[in-house]
């Protein structure tokens, strides 16, 4: 029968029936979660495994990309194309993500696919085979990404503003160098498998429908005898770029802000999660509005606030043409300065009506749900129930945002510009 | 799920795939109008008019349509092509009146003079964006090479010429020959009350005046043809390939859409293993496009300028063996298993459903359950896609290089 909700004034919280979330932790340190939601025939996976990029030393940026790249390249029984192939027939929609602090190997898929899915997946984070033979196709792929980069300016922007804004080796972009790569073996891969993909601090989630006591039983045949590397947890600080514009050839203007945030276990995060989501989110956004729709300055503005797990930082982006750069970084600016005066209830009030149906639309896809579990369980050590996100944002009101923002206003920007030159920065901006 | 259609007086047609399980709605405006609608003198004025749908209405100003958007928490936006204008939300049950209210009353825009000037600024910025990004604006470039002056060839965005010189009364004009209730479709999927939604569409729509907008749907001839254009701020080379293919009526579309994927998926096809796998391109595939009354196999290489020729030889040496020797029952066994399960996933979603249902509509008043989509899926035949391969040649395509490199053949 229908779920019918009426209850305009209802608050969050009672949207939500008690989670059905369940933990299940491996004696060698691996946690898997599960949400299992029998309405759909998908089910999706999430991997984090604790193989980030800043594990790398300096010289060999992007030795955690390629290594990543080397994994997939044929594990257990299966050689490169037999594993792609195998995936593909059962369904499974894959993606990989190198992060600052872990991998993400993920995939969705048919309920009855996850089994043997999982199989795979067990091969290929415990027995890859990480051929030499492959070496120098990983490598191209990796340096055929680096090149991409080049091509995207907005990308290549963002990724030197977090560069310059995060103490290394945290704003480190996980594609590397083309210095850098070029030299890697096949014995420094084995080298970054054999000290960083183990159990430990390893996550896996899983959302959609299937038998959690099933799963539990063949996640523990899988990898109950996984052993974890000895201590392998130490990352490697690297120069610090000073550079605050990139010379680029073309009539338009890149402009990146960043100032500094509260990561998301945080007890202050859901207040700082709302500023951001004032100035930036929904059509009626203080960015979208007077940078773009009162003065059409550009096409594409937004800011959005990232958090690793010891910190994290709010990030702008507006690309423009050259002749409308220097307007469009004041104007910018100034709405960045204003945020600390404060947002109003209305403001607020249309948030929380995007958060809601962004908490509520994000119950519909497995992907999203079990990814969600994957990060709660990251950087809280616990999985935070959709109940609990929504009681926390009913309790968010222009008050405690404002108290927030007196505490924490908008300050200690770094700004990086890409174009043809450099713009005039405001008044004690590094 | 349900599907359920009802039809106004003036010819606005309703259609919902109404599924109570979900827990939220996606409704749209799907207008039949695009780039292939336009004449020189307007290019890019679908597009622009898109824009300024947003910008208010008597009843509303653009700061009220984009805030009472916010306020119901709506996931909405809007897009162009060549032959679809698409304005959608998806939003919580609880608030499909008041979606339908906002949807509806834009699609009657006031088009104020001065909106329309300082809009023209941001459409400006979005032709320049592109130009300089890749493909460099080649996309529009392949496809006149390709299909000349048939209109399917026109460009979305128009050029910065187009748009400076165009004028709100020539927005206008083109408004009231293309915004008739016969030329659009309201979709819904989702948990969607449909005798609400009709009742409201009826209360808000059912006064607006229907007239004739025809659309020209002439054949199209693939000119074959190569062409290198040099792009210094480019660090890759992008090759592009353009070629005739079944098009959105077509029932041998699946197999269109099967044998591209074989050809061109982004993982496991012919020439990811030929040409991404081994490191050679960032990136190469092809996919399948349809349209009414024509459709297109557009394939798309990016890579080290120094290896485009190689590039080019190996997607070459893949398009002649396929020609020559079709595929392969494991590869036809293997791509279904792979699209199928696609089906099924992006089924979960009623935002995605309801491109799917207000798409198969818009293109053959055909409604189609996902389980009609996965069945056409498995009915396809080896033979099926050498008939496809014979009627539309992967060898017969134009080719269009940009990059650092002028590249001769």
């Amino acid at each position: 029968m229908a779920v019918r909700f009426n209850r305009l004034t209802a608050p969050l919280q009672a949207y939500f029936v008690p989670s059905p979330q369940r933990t299940h932790r491996l004696a060698n340190g691996l946690v898997l979660l599960g949400e299992v939601a029998p309405s759909f025939d998908s089910v999706a996976f999430s991997f984090l495994v604790p193989s980030g990029c800043v594990y790398e030393r300096d010289e060999e940026e992007g030795l955690a990309s390629l290594t990543c790249e080397m994994v997939l390249r044929g594990a257990g029984s299966r050689d490169n194309r037999a594993l792609v192939t195998d995936l593909e027939n059962l369904g499974v929609e894959r993606s990989e993500n190198v992060g600052v602090s872990q991998v993400y190997f993920g995939g969705s898929t048919l309920a009855d696919s996850l089994p043997p899915a999982l199989e795979i997946y067990a091969d290929l984070l415990r027995r890859p085979r990480l051929p030499a033979t492959e070496l120098e196709s990983g490598k191209a792929v990796c340096l055929q990404e680096i090149r991409g980069v080049e091509d995207d300016p907005d990308q290549k922007l963002m990724s030197a503003l977090r560069r310059r804004h995060y103490p290394s080796p945290w704003g480190r972009p996980s594609h590397g160098r083309e210095e850098s790569l070029t030299p890697l073996t096949i014995k420094d891969v084995e080298r970054y498998y054999n000290s960083h993909y183990g159990p430990k601090d390893t996550i896996l989630a899983v959302a959609g429908s299937f038998d959690w006591d099933r799963l539990v039983e063949q996640v523990e045949r899988l990898f109950g005898d996984w052993k974890s590397p000895a201590a392998n947890g130490q990352v490697h600080t690297g120069a610090q770029p000073a550079d605050r514009h990139l010379p680029y050839e073309s009539g338009q203007s890149h402009i990146g802000i960043a100032f500094p945030s509260v990561s998301y276990r945080d007890p202050d995060y859901f207040q700082a999660w709302s500023a951001v989501g004032v100035l930036s989110g929904g059509g009626s956004s203080r960015l979208f509005t007077e940078v773009r729709e009162k003065r059409g300055l550009c096409y594409t503005v937004y800011a959005s606030l990232q958090t690793q797990l010891d910190r994290a930082a709010v990030f702008c982006y507006a690309g423009t043409t050259a002749e409308r750069a220097q307007e469009t970084l004041d104007v910018t600016m100034a709405e960045l300065l204003k945020l600390a005066d404060g947002v109003t209830p209305e403001e607020l009030s249309r948030l929380k009506a995007r958060i809601k149906s962004s908490l509520i639309m994000q119950q519909e896809s497995t992907a999203a749900r079990s990814s969600a579990m994957a990060r709660d369980w990251f950087h809280l050590g616990r999985v935070r129930p959709v109940s609990e996100v929504s009681a926390i944002i009913d309790a968010v009101t222009a008050e405690t945002i404002n108290d927030f923002l007196r505490r924490n206003p908008p300050r200690d920007f770094t700004i990086m510009t890409m174009g043809s030159a450099p713009l005039e920065m405001p008044h004690g901006i590094s | 799920m349900e599907f359920r259609r009802a039809e106004l007086a003036n010819g606005l047609e309703i259609i919902a795939e109404c599924n109570p399980a979900a827990h939220s709605q996606a409704l749209g405006f799907f207008v039949q109008t695009g780039a292939r609608d336009e004449a020189d003198d307007i290019a890019g004025v679908s597009h622009f008019l898109e824009h300024m749908l947003f910008k208010g209405t008597p009843r509303r100003s653009a700061d009220d349509v984009n805030r009472q958007f916010d306020e119901i928490g709506a996931h909405y936006n809007a897009f162009t092509s060549e032959e679809n204008t698409v304005y959608y939300a998806a939003v919580l049950p609880e608030h499909q009146t008041a979606c339908v209210d906002i949807l509806a009353d834009i699609m009657r825009p006031s088009l104020r003079t001065e909106d329309f000037d300082t809009e023209k600024q941001v459409i400006l910025e979005e032709i320049e964006m592109y130009l300089d990004q890749p493909p460099y604006g080649m996309d529009d470039y392949i496809k006149r090479l390709c299909f000349g002056e048939h209109p399917i060839a026109r460009s979305v965005l128009g050029t910065a010429d187009s748009i400076t010189a165009l004028s709100a009364q020539q927005m206008r004009g083109y408004f009231e020959q293309r915004y008739s209730p016969g030329n659009m479709l309201v979709a819904a999927a989702g948990n969607v009350d449909f005798d609400k939604l009709v009742a409201d569409i009826e209360e808000r729509c059912g006064g607006w005046e229907r007239f004739d907008a025809n659309r020209e749907l002439p054949g199209a001839k693939v000119q074959t043809a190569f062409e290198s254009v040099e792009q210094s701020a480019s660090n890759q080379q992008y090759i592009l390939q353009l070629g005739l293919a079944p098009a959105g009526q077509d029932a041998d579309r699946y197999a269109a859409k099967l044998l591209a994927s074989i050809v061109g998926d982004d993982s496991g096809s012919r020439l990811y293993w030929e040409l991404v796998d081994p490191g050679v391109a960032e990136t190469a595939s092809l996919g399948h496009y349809d349209y009414l009354g024509i459709g297109m196999f557009y394939g798309w290489i990016a890579c080290s300028p120094d290896d485009t020729e190689e590039c080019l030889t190996r997607a070459q040496k893949i398009y002649q063996q396929v020609q020559a020797g079709g595929v392969t029952a494991e590869e036809l066994a293997q791509v279904k298993n792979k699209v199928k399960s696609r089906v099924v996933l992006a089924s979960e979603k009623p935002r995605s459903r309801l491109f799917n249902v207000g798409g198969n509509w818009s293109t053959n008043r055909e409604y189609r359950t996902p389980k009609d989509d996965l069945r056409a899926i498995d009915d396809v035949t080896e033979s099926e896609i050498r008939a496809v391969l014979d009627k539309y040649p992967l060898t017969e395509q134009a080719v269009v290089s940009v990059g650092p490199r002028k590249i001769v053949v």
